[in-house]
């Protein structure tokens, strides 16, 4: 799957963060390719999320390198990752639950579709064009998501499946060219769960974008994902296609126990 | 895409709902004080509120958009106020001879706003660095530095020009000049040209521009980073800038607001505007509903008048107004009343 | 010699400031809420130790007792009726009652007494020890023993007493701690009730050395304890100490040695510069959420 030739879109080098002496990552490496769909596995409190952090500055690394686009991240902000084009949804939930759900997808143009303030007190004919705009391709995204029932819904009284799914919508409206899904699935029935692999592979060949995700549900990640990396205590265990982690001894250890 | 609609559905749509009746409120409001100042039916105790009433639900509007939208505790409007309205105070003075009342009241207040805002920028700098209840305290130290500092500062002119110290032994002003601000006693021969009508039409600005900056890719970005700050970071939401834009504009009303209120007395000291009138306006803010700019407007007329109506209790009108405000917290906070409340309201969109 | 004579009234006035903070502060720490009215409860502190001491002709060691029983039922009182209904309330609704309770003093204490100011009698001999060139009047050395005292009994029972354990058990966690069997509702009324006695020791040091009652008498005291507070890092015990002292100390310094008008000015701006460069106050923990 993987054409090596190519430069990755994004590589992390050796990336390690301690937490008041204790390291939670350590010395992990990690390419991903243009359109591709990467997991990111692991037994609970391995460091997977603390990996999505790292990678959108939410934490900064003790060690190592994080290269997107050929391009070295370090002194970036959260805001900084998301404006250099990586998006990502929390395990925890985390809408503007106060805001309709149209409302949400439209926070995520907030940076591709611009006007100033004055503009927007003053109510100038630019205004009107750009909110358009935004109106207009957030409509589509909530089409796409399957949303679009819910417009006028205030986010935080969404269904947990609808929650999850915004999220995603409101990454993807950032226009990202890599997506970071924390557990899409959780909490969702295997009809659900069905759906939304199919989405996942639809967003990659509609937007054209690659995606790392974590996830529990082994049926999805072995199902969407072309190659993926397991994670234990911290560290790389294993890395390769399903097939080679499914027979993988030392990934078989980890999630059995001894 | 969206289907064109007619005036009505506009009006009567969600989004635009609250701001029509915001206007519809304030229009009706000043048609009715107007037509019964014309027919002499109100008493000189009501018309001299009248000014002050509108500077208050200028400032509380503003700080609505800081406190209810941008969810930031801030307990230093009055700060604002003040230096509003002595900027404008010293502004009116110096063109007191040169520049006819109306054209010079619109002068003050852009003067006064655009002062407050450039404050209330530098202030914003370090104060949104923090957060919560720190954020609280620092509002309310600049608040009492403002007052303080203003407290201390002289302003003049004479022939020569503008004079302004902070130390009274080297204020001295050439013969025929004016004193505009005399540190302690403030300012003590102001032109009042402040007026009701002024006043309204600054409510409508007021209104016309939290408003349009709610709706606005920047009133969600406001609201987005109050909802989840975390959240809005990830979507490349600068939360700092937003943060400042809430801070700034609040800020800036409040200055509005400040120079009304200055130019509509002939004598005022700063200490009107300490710790108290920040609290005053943030019960307002509160009472009113956090981020409920009609609840804001209709707050703050019947609190700011239900001490004046209880006039006649004397002594005890401030015991009483402080147990209405105990009691609504208690009875807004009550678990059991709210889920009656809402299972009320679940039933009416049933019926619907 | 003047820079310590300065020192010295810089760490009485610091004490009392110390004194009030560690109410607020521990108000803060357990219950999580900015008690607003713990200034006004000074004020009736105040009035309740003047009238013992001039309508009642009580002994001072007496008028302390007196005031602080009666500040002690007030505060728990208080507590009960207008703070406990709102503890799933949002953090603004109990400002706002505090505020409201705060008037509510204000205007009763005007309504009962008048507004007019009253003299405190002299409680404390006017005298002054001399060491060598440096002289400390025995009012500034008695509120910084009872600053002292009062500290390290507080430190005592929060660290060592099985209810003192179980304060610092309600501050970490209120949810954990009722799961342990410890009653939440009398730890945070228990903590209102030794804020409010605190409350009355320094309303009576400070008409000591103020000797003012009227009823708006415990604002501005109460705005820079709670400064202190803030400056300490609220919450923390140690932190309103160092905090209450400090903030006494540059606000007689300022006075002394800058500006006696722009003394307030300078205190809150060290305020803002201190947590600029340490957001959470000088010993105060950091904040994190969890993502």
């Amino acid at each position: 799957m993987s054409d090596t030739s190519k430069t990755p879109i994004l590589e992390v080098k050796e990336l390690g963060i301690d937490f008041g002496g204790l390291t939670a990552v350590n010395d992990l490496n990690l390419q991903i390719y243009d359109r591709e769909i990467v997991g990111l596995i692991g037994p609970n409190g391995a460091g997977k999320t603390t990996v999505f952090n790292l990678l959108t500055k939410v934490y900064k690394p003790t060690r190592g390198q994080i290269l997107f686009e050929g391009r070295d991240t370090a002194g970036q902000t959260v805001v900084g990752m998301n404006r250099a084009g990586i998006a990502r949804t929390f395990q925890n939930i985390r809408l503007f639950d106060k805001l309709t759900v149209l409302d949400n997808v439209r926070t995520g143009y907030h940076n591709s579709v611009r006007y100033s303030p004055f503009t927007a007190v003053l109510r100038l004919p630019s205004y009107y064009a750009r909110e358009r705009e935004i109106e207009g391709k957030s409509r589509e995204l909530l089409k796409i998501m399957e949303l679009d029932q819910y417009t006028d819904v205030t986010a935080g009284n969404l269904p947990y499946g609808a929650q999850r799914r915004l999220e995603i919508a409101r990454a993807l409206a950032t226009g990202p060219k890599l997506l970071l899904l924390d557990e899409p699935a959780a909490g969702m029935n295997p009809q659900e769960t069905e759906n939304l692999m199919q989405m996942i592979r639809f967003i990659r060949d509609h937007f054209g974008i690659a995606i790392l995700l974590i996830e529990h549900d082994m049926q999805l990640v072995m199902g969407i994902c072309e190659r993926i990396t397991v994670l234990n205590y911290g560290m790389m265990l294993a890395e390769g296609t399903p097939e080679e982690i499914r027979s993988n001894p030392a990934v078989i250890k980890a999630y059995l126990g001894e | 895409m969206t289907k064109k609609k007619n005036l009505f559905q506009i009006l009567v749509d969600d989004r635009h709902r609250a701001r029509t009746i915001s206007y519809t409120m304030v229009i009706a409001a000043y048609i009715i004080v107007e037509a019964m100042l014309r027919s002499g039916n109100l008493s000189n105790l009501f018309i001299n509120l009248l000014v002050p009433v509108t500077c208050y639900m200028v400032a509380a509007i503003g700080l609505n958009l800081n406190v209810g939208v941008s969810g930031e505790l801030n307990l230093g409007q009055a700060g604002f106020m003040a230096i509003g309205a002595f900027s404008g105070i010293c502004l009116s003075g110096f063109f007191a001879d040169t520049i006819p009342a109306v054209p010079r009241l619109m002068l003050a207040i852009l003067f006064g706003a655009l002062l407050t805002a450039l404050m209330g920028f530098l202030i914003g700098i370090p104060v949104l660095k923090l957060q919560g209840d720190y954020l609280a305290i620092v509002t309310l130290a600049f608040g009492e530095i403002v007052k303080n500092l203003i407290m201390n500062l002289y302003v003049g002119f004479d022939r020569t020009g503008l004079k302004v110290s902070f130390v009274q032994q080297t204020f001295t002003l050439e013969e025929g000049g004016r004193i505009l601000l005399n540190g302690p006693m403030g300012s003590t021969s102001t032109q009042k040209i402040s007026t009701f009508t002024a006043g309204m039409i600054l409510v409508i600005i007021a209104l016309a521009i939290v408003y349009n900056l709610l709706y606005s890719r920047h009133g969600r970005a406001i609201m987005a980073a109050r909802d989840n700050r975390i959240a809005a970071e990830s979507v490349g939401i600068s939360v700092s800038r937003t943060k400042m834009l809430a801070f700034v504009v609040s800020a800036s009303l409040a200055g509005a607001a400040g120079v009304l209120y200055g130019l509509n007395y002939s004598t005022l000291i700063v200490s009107k505007f300490d710790f108290n009138t920040s609290i005053l306006i943030l019960v307002y803010v509160v009472l009113g509903g956090l981020g409920n700019i009609n609840g804001t407007l209709i707050a703050t007329v019947i609190l700011f008048l239900l001490p004046e109506m209880l006039r006649s209790l004397q002594a005890y009108r401030m015991l009483i107004y402080a147990v209405i405000l105990i009691l609504i917290m208690l009875i807004t906070n009550n678990q059991s009343l709210r889920a009656g409340l809402q299972s009320l309201r679940n039933r009416g969109k049933k019926d619907e | 010699m003047r820079f310590l004579s300065y020192l010295m009234s810089g760490l009485g006035l610091g004490s009392v400031y110390a004194i009030i903070a560690l109410g607020y502060t521990m108000v803060y720490g357990i219950a999580k809420m900015l008690n607003f009215a713990h200034g006004d409860i000074i004020m009736i502190g105040a009035y309740v130790s003047f009238f013992a001491l001039t309508r009642f002709g009580l002994p001072v060691l007496a008028a302390v007792p007196a005031a602080m029983a009666v500040c002690t039922v007030l505060g728990v009182l208080i507590e009960r009726m207008a703070y406990k209904p709102l503890r799933q309330a949002t953090s603004l609704s109990v400002l706002i009652t505090a505020i409201g309770v705060s008037y509510f003093l204000q205007n009763a204490a005007q309504i009962l007494w008048s507004s007019s100011t009253k003299v405190f009698p002299a409680v404390i001999s006017n005298g002054a020890l001399q060491l060598g060139e440096l002289s400390i009047s025995y009012l500034t050395l008695v509120t910084i023993l009872t600053c002292v005292v009062v500290m390290v009994c507080l430190t005592l029972f929060i660290n060592h007493t099985k209810t003192g354990s179980a304060m610092r058990a309600c501050a970490e966690d209120k949810g954990a701690a009722m799961l342990m069997g410890i009653n939440v509702n009398r730890i945070i009324s228990l903590t209102f009730a030794i804020g409010s006695a605190l409350a009355a020791i320094a309303a009576i040091l400070l008409c000591a050395s103020y000797p003012q009652v009227f009823p708006t008498l415990g604002s501005m005291p109460g705005i820079k304890a709670f400064t202190a507070a803030v400056f300490g890092g609220i919450g923390s015990i140690p932190g309103a100490f160092v905090g209450g002292l400090l903030l006494g100390i540059i606000e007689i310094l300022s006075r002394a040695y800058i500006s006696t008008q722009l003394s307030d000015a300078i205190v809150f701006g060290v305020l803002v510069v201190v947590l600029l460069i340490k957001p959470t106050g000088i010993l105060g923990r950091k904040l994190s959420e969890k993502v």
